[in-house]
């Protein structure tokens, strides 16, 4: 496992994952195209985007499940090329969005199957801790088939992360779970990024990758975006202030033009305006000043914040063939 | 081809366990020892001690006819079911991204077929001798189903003929979409070997030492190269896509840096899932 983790602008001499221009085909279907980009150790990197849009077909790719139909990629350091598989097997894990646990058999012997595979004579200590960062040590007799969604879910991640993986890929991970199970995934995402483990995090819930994620990438069969979530925001939209007043302000055009730093601005609604400017916090005060010296009764100032869910809408709208959710 | 025994042995416990617990499975390994059993037994009671020599041959060489059908039977209906089974169950996916290779992964199920299946022929072959030896009225069947050829035949041709009927089904289970197809085709298919050992229960051949040796050694190679054959089909592409891989030649790229925001110009080409 890699031993500290970053901030997601981490060493690029040793990415965890370098993928450059790779394609995958099937006939004439492209699953994605020409897609590159590089994750750092430690980093929780988001691949986001529409159904359809190759991110499983990407992770499987990845996963050396599938061969790319070009480019390159290195996995864990390991370049992705014929004959490599197992090795890169061995040190990463992939929980697909279904966990596809054996219903007949207990969690820990659903795990000490999977701890075989990887090779481990002795998995007690392992399996054991495996349970513990999921929170199932009591369940571990259980049948699988016997456990909620949620629960199963968390077997798949106890299963990931019994090889120690050095990146481990989580295929739309809290897919059909309620919001409690939902939460308690993203609270074990975030115990293993505090771990150090590299995770490449696939979903289309954009509040999630927003949580989770140090970077995300927007894919739809090409990569559209990749940075910070709010490197994203800064992209595409403006910094501006909302501002609300009792009563529509007379001449709104005299007031705001009057406070420095205010780029332009426009109505929104009776009595709410919309200020671009440059730094929400600095200009804010000037603001208020400005309006209480031309008698305006304040409802509220606030910097308006734009989620990652606007920055995948606004793609969705300048891509025509993305579907919009 | 490297083996790690380690990961054959958690397939293999992973099969047993499995069986373990599977009504279908349990319910068809219940039931056919007893059809087996039960049908050869009738037939070596009802041979008085007046039947004529070449008349208690025929009966006995049915009776080994029956006894061989049933190594070659169960594990094709198990067999059939392996590959495709854990793809309709999703388990196959989870399975295929750790490093066990398809040999490790074929051996294992294989293992965990004929086990069961040899073992269950070795079992109604030893209770049919003990009964025989018995209760029987006529002494020749006693000294017919004691013949080293006969003893011989069951000894090498059960494992063999499992491993027919286990690679021809992992074969078709490895290329089927449909459980039930799978095992009807893999059901068929363990019958071809079975019609020699017909000929040979029969008389058509006379039963010795040498042919059951020269047919067993055959049936290995057979098995070897079907061991083989169904590696080399076992595709993990097309196992999880339903599509073959196809690679072409790499092409440039570019790194970006991390931590900066690349909008990337958008390239032709069509969504697919």
């Amino acid at each position: 496992m890699v031993e500290a983790p970053s901030s997601g602008e981490g060493s690029i001499e040793s990415p965890a994952l370098k993928v450059e221009q790779l394609t995958k085909r099937f006939g004439n279907r492209t699953a994605f195209q020409e897609v590159s980009f590089t994750v750092a150790p430690g980093e929780v990197f988001g691949f986001l985007g529409p159904n359809g849009a190759g991110k499983t077909t990407t992770v499987r790719t990845l996963g050396t499940l599938i061969a790319p139909t070009s480019g390159s990629a290195s996995v864990a350091g390991i370049p992705l090329t014929s004959g490599n598989e197992q090795e890169i097997r061995q040190r990463i894990s992939i929980m697909p969005e279904n966990p596809g646990l054996y219903q007949r058999l207990t969690v820990i012997e659903n795990l000490q199957l999977f701890a075989g595979l990887y090779g481990q004579r002795n998995p007690g200590s392992r399996i054991s801790n495996a349970l513990e960062a999921v929170n199932l040590t009591a369940r571990g007799g259980d049948l699988c088939g016997s456990l909620s969604k949620g629960l199963r879910q968390r077997v798949g991640l106890a299963r990931a992360l019994l090889n120690d993986p050095a990146v481990m890929f989580l295929d739309e991970p809290t897919s059909g779970l309620d919001p409690v199970a939902a939460g308690e995934v993203h609270d074990l995402i975030i115990g293993l990024r505090q771990r150090g483990v590299t995770i490449f995090l696939t979903t289309h819930r954009l509040e999630e990758a927003e949580r989770l994620c140090d970077r995300v990438a927007i894919l739809n069969t090409t990569l559209r975006l990749v940075g910070r979530p709010d490197e994203l925001r800064d992209s595409l939209f403006s910094k501006s202030l909302l501002v609300e007043t009792l009563a529509p302000l007379a001449a709104p055009g005299d007031v705001f033009n009057s406070a420095e730093g205010v780029v332009s601005w426009r109505t929104e609604g009776e009595s709410s305006y919309v200020l671009d400017v440059a730094d929400p916090r600095m200009i804010a005060p000037q603001v208020t000043r400005a309006l209480v010296a031309a008698g305006a009764d304040v409802v509220s100032i606030t910097e308006s914040r734009h989620s990652l869910e606007d920055v995948y809408l606004q793609l969705v709208d300048e891509d025509p063939e993305a579907p919009r959710r | 081809m490297n083996l790690s025994f380690g990961r054959l042995i958690a397939v293999l416990r992973k099969e047993l366990r499995e069986y373990r617990r599977s009504p279908f499975i349990l319910v068809t390994m219940a039931l056919l020892p007893l059809v087996f059993l039960v049908e050869p037994l009738i037939t070596i009671f009802r041979i008085s001690p007046s039947v004529k020599a070449t008349s208690v041959d025929t009966a006995v060489g049915a009776t080994f006819l029956v006894l061989l059908i049933a190594p070659a039977l169960l594990p094709a209906v198990i067999a059939a079911y392996s590959v495709v089974g854990e793809r309709e169950q999703g388990t196959l996916e989870p399975l295929l991204t750790t490093p066990v290779t398809r040999e490790e992964l074929l051996l294992g199920k294989a293992l965990g077929v004929v086990i069961p299946a040899v073992g269950m022929a070795y079992v109604i072959f030893a209770v049919i001798q003990i009964c025989a030896k018995l209760f029987a009225s006529n002494p020749a069947v006693v000294s017919d189903l004691g013949q080293g050829p006969h003893i011989l035949a069951e000894i090498l041709f059960a494992p063999l003929l499992a491993g027919w009927s286990i690679w021809v089904g992992i074969g078709i289970s490895s290329r089927a979409s449909d459980v039930r197809v799978a095992q009807q085709l893999g059901t068929l298919s363990s019958i071809p070997p079975l019609a020699v050992v017909a000929l040979v229960s029969f008389n058509v051949f006379t039963p010795s030492v040498t042919l059951a040796v020269v047919f067993a050694l055959v049936l290995l190679v057979a098995d070897i190269i079907l061991f083989r054959l169904v590696s080399a089909l076992f595709d993990r592409e097309r196992l999880i896509t339903g599509a073959r891989n196809q690679r072409e030649s790499s092409g440039g790229g570019h790194d970006p840096a991390p931590g900066t925001v690349r909008r990337i110009p958008r390239l032709g080409g069509t969504s697919d899932g």
